[in-house]
């Protein structure tokens, strides 16, 4: 591996044996080469039934359906779990009203942040159990399971608990009431942290939950379903059910529940609307994304170059604010280009459950059939390939870390959301032009800026049309930050005060 | 090289480094898990990569006579563990170092220009590295005189590495930036570009008299610019980080550093250095422990 694309002429001019030593200068080449040997996550202290009921009014509840669960990196199949129908989703709903209406409303507001916090507590005790199964389950490298998905998904139910009993100083002066049940289905992608982003809200704003997990990934949910029941909490204030789009729809379509909480595609997200169109039903979408990650002449760039790997690569790409357009500045472009291909040539792509993995598993074969399809439809339209030399594990899906250069704002590849470890790389020459181009989409999810002059940092965000901008990082994410979409990417904020807000009628 | 050129290369190689990016990107490297086989190739790379240093106003022919046994046999009946690169000292103790080390395959390495402060004129410095070079010094540990380069006297930095690198003559050279002077990493990635234009071989991060000494970000920011200055010049160069590496797991961390920024071609004592004393026996502890299973008594390890 070496960063100069020239053949390297020039040779080592240091020797360490300047007094005529065993070892000389050309052991640089015969020299061993220092490997990473294997070093696997332990899987022995966790435990995985064979098969998941759904988890209605506190107790474990047969389904007509099972459905196979997959770990993507091996394609073989871990557990079992229920496909909820239409009669379980009712009953998950009604469980939610009697449990809203009986022990939940009339909770107070400081009991209900014990047993969130209590939660926490005991999910922080299972960290790494919760870490290897979101890894098992999903494919995402341990390593971001154990460092983010588990961390933050704690930090957003110890957040949440503390604002529990302060609502009324959250919101001074305002009268509110909780919405009463709501329903809430999630992606794949972070499975557990998307349940935390949406469940620790709504409990503590006083609401009860019907939650789904996303099909291919609802293992978290129902340890997380193990950990409510040892957390005492009263039964069906949180009920978590697992299966396809039939069982989201009959959650969106069931008339007694009164806000929805969906994160997803774009596309189910307007089913969603349609759905509930005409009804007085609450919404907050999270959907796709198409974010720009803009990189200026000043900027430093090997940070940036981090930025851009840790902005696409991340989760490969599973992630609807992933920076997966690049905006480069003319004049710094091949230097980017250059650096960026020397740095995909150190990323580890393979077994998810190693702990030195940087690139795992693509959640399911649909989504490597999706990659693969628009990866071909960049080729075919004239765009140049680049993925590093790397070897991919012969079974489980798979897919090389890739960009593309010579893109164009009208390539298939440049405006529709891949949701893989797909990079699109294009030029741009002033800030007005980043501008426009950054903008020139129909998603507004998230953006990044990378430059070392503070004023260029405000007068960009204050024109950039996504809901979160991050300068000079990518990917950071906080409990007290409010997280959402501007235009076809939803509305609606999770986290912060603005997304307790969403939980609340005023 | 005339002063309007050295400046504008400079300028070439993009010098704003963030902090934060930096830090990250070391702890995320830093985080790599090595067992086993690999561990132990690690370790007994980073044996053959120290630099045994004794830097004190009480150093005495004994104790780096000793310290130079040390350092050609770390671990007595272990062919499997190599010997270290270099022993540095005070010039001094060049001459007791150089005939206790004769033959070994081990390199004398001296601090000169006013080690650690650099605080002399520029004619008692060049005549203080002509002189360990004459009494045998094979590498040349010098110090920049970061009072010059804080006042933004770049062509003074550039100037005096260049001298200091005429005067080493045979000898190889190493540039202390002293990295926790500098503060900044936009400091630290100038600095390490302006003494790699001025001709050093290796740069190095501190003289160990200052805190913080050798960091993985501050090493980090260095190989970095070690890698674009090879991508512009071709020139190879090597880096030293110094002063507070003390485990194991911190040397591997280097370790991975270097391999994941510059590569396996760095991984080698003509390239990579890491200046310490107490690493060496945590080295051999952990090699031992690989063998055997269990930790050993540090009673169980030479301390020279």
């Amino acid at each position: 591996m070496t960063f100069r694309e020239k053949s390297a002429t020039a040779s080592v001019r240091i020797s360490a044996n300047g007094n005529g030593g065993s070892k000389s200068s050309s052991s640089v080449s015969k020299k061993p080469v220092w490997e990473y040997t294997p070093s696997p996550e332990a899987k022995d202290h966790i435990e995985v039934k064979p098969r998941y009921d759904l988890f209605i009014n506190g107790k474990w509840q047969k389904a007509k359906k099972y459905f196979a669960t997959v770990n993507p990196a091996t394609e073989e199949k871990i557990a079992e779990v229920a496909s909820a129908s239409k009669d379980d989703v009712n009953r998950a709903v009604l469980s939610a009203e009697r449990a809203y209406n009986k022990v939940w409303s009339k909770t107070p507001p400081k009991e209900r942040a014990k047993y969130i916090f209590r939660i926490a507590r005991i999910m922080q005790e299972k960290a790494r159990e919760f870490a290897v199964i979101e890894t098992m389950d999903g494919g995402k490298p341990i390593k971001e399971s154990k460092s983010v998905d588990v961390p933050l998904a704690l930090a957003h139910f110890f957040y949440y608990a503390g604002w529990a009993d302060k609502l009324k100083y959250a919101f001074p002066n305002q009268l509110f009431e909780p919405v009463g049940v709501v329903g809430q289905i999630i992606p794949w992608n972070f499975p557990l942290l998307m349940a935390a982003w949406k469940i620790a809200p709504a409990l503590a704003c006083g609401n009860t939950v019907v939650i789904k997990s996303a099909e291919t990934t609802p293992l978290t949910l129902y340890k997380l379903a193990e950990v409510i029941q040892e957390a005492g909490l009263p039964d069906g204030v949180v009920n978590i059910i697992s299966g396809a789009g039939d069982t989201g729809a009959a959650i969106v379509n069931h008339p007694k529940v009164k806000k929805i909480a969906f994160t997803g595609s774009t596309e189910v997200g307007k089913l969603i609307m349609r759905s509930i169109a005409g009804t007085d039903k609450k919404v907050t979408l999270e959907l796709g994304g198409k974010a720009a990650n803009i990189i200026f002449e000043d900027a430093p760039i090997d940070q940036a170059i981090e930025g851009i790997v840790n902005g696409i690569y991340f989760n490969q790409g599973h992630v609807c604010c992933a920076g997966s357009r690049l905006f480069v500045q003319e004049s710094v472009k091949n230097l980017v280009i250059k650096k960026l291909k020397h740095r995909l040539k150190s990323l580890r792509v393979g077994n998810p459950m190693d702990k030195n993995t940087d690139v795992g598993a693509i959640n399911s074969r649909m989504q490597l059939d999706k990659i693969t399809e628009l990866v071909r439809s960049g080729i075919e339209e004239g765009c140049s390939i680049y993925q590093p030399e790397c070897k991919l594990p012969e079974s489980g899906y798979f897919f090389k870390p890739t960009f593309f250069t010579n893109v164009a704002q009208s390539n298939r590849i440049a405006q529709e959301e891949i949701f893989g470890p797909v990079l699109s790389v294009l030029t741009f020459r002033t800030p007005k032009e980043a501008i426009e181009k950054a903008n020139n989409t129909q998603y507004g999810l998230s953006a990044g800026i990378w430059t070392d002059k503070g004023s260029k940092i405000f007068k960009m965000v204050s024109q950039l049309k996504a809901g979160v901008v991050w300068s000079n990082t990518y990917n950071k994410f906080n409990p007290a930050s409010p997280f959402g979409g501007y235009k076809e990417s939803g509305f609606g904020r999770e986290g912060g005060l603005q997304g307790l807000k969403e939980y609340l009628i005023f | 090289m005339n002063i309007n050129s050295a400046i504008n290369s400079l300028e070439s190689f993009h010098l704003a480094v963030d902090e934060t990016g930096a830090k990250e990107r070391a702890a995320s490297i830093a985080g790599r898990s090595i067992k086993k086989e690999s561990k132990v190739h690690a370790i007994k790379l980073a044996v053959s990569m120290i630099d045994l240093t004794t830097l004190e106003g009480k150093d005495s022919e004994g104790k780096v006579y000793a310290l130079c046994q040390k350092a050609i046999r770390p671990m007595d009946g272990s062919e499997e563990i190599p010997h270290v690169a270099a022993v540095c000292v005070y010039p001094n103790m060049v001459k007791i170092a150089k005939s206790a080390l004769a033959g070994s395959g081990v390199n004398v390495a001296s601090v000169a220009t006013a080690f650690p402060s650099g605080q002399s004129p520029m004619k008692l410095k060049i005549d203080e590295v002509k002189r360990v070079v004459q009494m045998g010094a094979d590498e040349v540990d010098m110090v920049i005189s970061r009072g010059e380069f804080l006042e933004g006297n770049y062509q003074y930095t550039y100037d005096e590495v260049k001298a200091i690198k005429e005067a080493c003559g045979e000898a190889h050279l190493k540039v202390i930036l002293e990295t926790g002077e500098l503060e900044t990493y936009d400091n630290v990635r100038k600095a390490s570009i302006i003494s790699m234009l001025a001709g050093a071989d290796f740069i190095k991060t501190s003289t160990g008299k200052v805190q913080p000494a050798a960091t993985l970000p501050v090493t980090l920011v260095m190989l970095e610019a070690i890698r674009d200055f090879y991508n512009e010049t071709g020139k190879i160069i090597g880096m030293k980080p110094a002063g507070g590496i003390k485990t194991t797991k911190d040397a591997i961390a280097y370790l991975c550093l270097v391999k994941e920024t510059l590569g396996e071609m760095w991984l080698t004592p003509d390239l990579f250095r890491m200046g310490a004393s107490s690493l060496l026996n945590d080295l051999l502890m952990q090699y031992r422990k690989e063998q055997t299973g269990v930790y050993q008594s540090a009673d169980y390890f030479t301390n020279d």
